[in-house]
């Protein structure tokens, strides 16, 4: 399997996250490489009532060009895009973002589901989907439809967590590709093109 | 699994059979609306949806209903409103007459919030709010003006956060676990449906306020309906957006000026 996952090319890597994820990200974030051939999209709970400082913070971590997604957006590579409080964040076939103000999944606006599902439809197998710490089950029908279409699953180290049942509740749901600690899913992104 | 085809089937039914042309709406987020449809109604394939749609012309509008995302509230994204207040106010304080279009308001939540801060500057008995929506039945929401109780408390710390500083439940009416907000603020509003895909200008105004409508529509008919906005304002009018979206990539860029951080614009040419 894993040799499989070299030869792969990486159109679009996902990373869905809820309490306890953003540690996670100001520790990766600065690990990766500089310039990333392929977009990130990070879709993060929190407070709706949340500022738009936490894409700042973000930015702030990497060298990377990290922005909150505008409604139609075109999709670049290299760039980190957060999702923004409050829509569902999707995505379109001509390679847009597409935001969505209607009813909470999972609780969450933005929803893992609603974004890992929708770009699964249009990246198919060229898509890597990963879930970190959270204690809520948003995610997991996402990472399924990832894995359906061929593209990639992993998910933070249960153990590494600080909320556990997010990653938990999608390795006893699916077979999941990868389980890492926060270095190997650096290098794990790292490798990827 | 629905595919794409299908999707695209079902919509040439309704622009034939209805008039609705749903053909040029983001295609992801309409998508979701038809799959979750076709669970809520228990639709066990997708051409069962697509015939119900073809031979029940009532069905059509639990349809447009359910596609169509009618999510909103009052005061919502207080800072904007504040920018309102603050920044908008001023300027059409200076005519002698101020017409407001809300395009696509949902059930009103907004236009209710913008007749609260009209009243405060002193405004709102020579302003009239169009009220308008492709949606029937939330429309009879804004005549009506009655919103839960329960939503109260949430929107009056929105209020505040806005700038208000009166009591908020001076503007309504406590019955029965509904608020129903004053005729002084009903009676200035206008209710109509409108289409921003297939109906024309039918005014000039001072403000445009078209707020999460646009992102459920591609680029393409974006730029169609701002032109359509930026056709019905008038000199030095003003175009109000929802927080994520933008005038950035449409054709009418150039003719606006934004005011600040809030997604407001100034027309200029
Ligand atoms: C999410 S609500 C926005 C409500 C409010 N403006 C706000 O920001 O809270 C979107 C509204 O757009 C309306 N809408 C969708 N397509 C439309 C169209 N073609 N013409 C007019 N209104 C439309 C829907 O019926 C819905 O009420």
């Amino acid at each position: 399997m894993e040799e499989d996952h070299l030869n792969h090319t990486c159109a679009f890597l996902l990373i869905g996250g809820s309490a306890g994820s953003l540690e996670v990200l100001f520790k990766l974030l600065p690990l990766l490489r500089a310039d990333l051939p392929f977009p990130i999209a990070l879709v993060l709970h929190r407070r709706s009532s949340a500022d738009s400082s936490l894409s700042e913070l973000l930015a702030s971590k990497t060298l990377n060009p990290t922005q909150e997604v505008e409604d139609k957006e075109p999709i670049t590579s290299g760039t980190i895009y957060l999702a923004p409080a409050d829509y569902h964040l999707l995505i379109e076939h001509d390679h847009t973002f597409s935001l969505d103000y209607s009813e909470k999944i999972n609780f969450s606006r933005p929803s893992i589901d609603v974004t890992f599902e929708s770009a699964a439809e249009v990246y198919g197998p060229r898509l890597v989907g990963i879930l970190l710490s959270g204690a809520n089950e948003d995610g997991t029908r996402g990472l399924t439809a990832v894995k359906r279409a061929g593209g990639i699953a992993a998910v933070q180290n249960p153990d590494t967590a600080q909320m556990p049942f997010m990653p938990h509740y999608a390795l006893t749901h699916l077979p999941v590709d990868y389980v890492f600690d926060t270095i190997q899913m650096a290098a794990f992104i790292n490798s990827l093109a | 699994m629905i595919e794409e085809e299908d999707i695209d089937l079902l919509l040439n039914d309704l622009f034939d059979l209805y008039g609705y042309d749903f053909t040029r709406y983001s295609r992801a987020s309409l998508k979701r609306r038809i799959i979750r449809l076709c669970s809520l109604d228990k639709f066990p394939s997708f051409a069962e949806l697509r015939y119900r749609v073809r031979s029940d012309p009532s069905y059509l509008k639990r349809f447009v209903e359910e596609v169509t995302v009618n999510v909103t509230e009052m005061f919502r994204d207080p800072g904007f409103y504040k920018s309102l207040r603050e920044d908008v106010l001023p300027v059409l304080g200076t005519k002698p007459f101020i017409r407001i279009w809300h395009a696509g308001c949902s059930t009103g939540e907004e236009v209710y919030s913008m007749a609260i801060l009209l009243k405060e500057a002193n405004l709102l008995r020579r302003s009239l709010l169009y009220a308008t929506d492709l949606n029937p039945s939330v429309l009879e929401k804004v005549r009506k003006g009655i919103f839960p109780l329960a939503l109260m408390k949430q929107y009056s710390e929105s209020y505040m956060n806005a700038g208000g500083t009166r009591d908020f439940s001076s503007y309504y009416t406590a019955q029965y676990g509904q608020a129903k907000f004053d005729n002084e603020l009903s009676e200035k509003i206008i209710i109509s449906t409108h289409n921003l895909v297939s109906d024309s200008s039918f005014n000039e105004f001072d403000l445009i306020l078209c707020r999460n409508v646009l992102i459920y529509f591609d680029k393409e008919l974006q730029d169609r309906v701002l032109k359509l906005f930026d056709a019905s304002l008038g000199t030095l009018g003003h175009l109000a957006l929802g927080t994520k979206e933008t005038l950035k990539f449409s054709a009418v860029q150039n003719k606006f000026k934004q005011l600040n951080r809030e997604k407001i614009w100034k027309k200029i040419i």
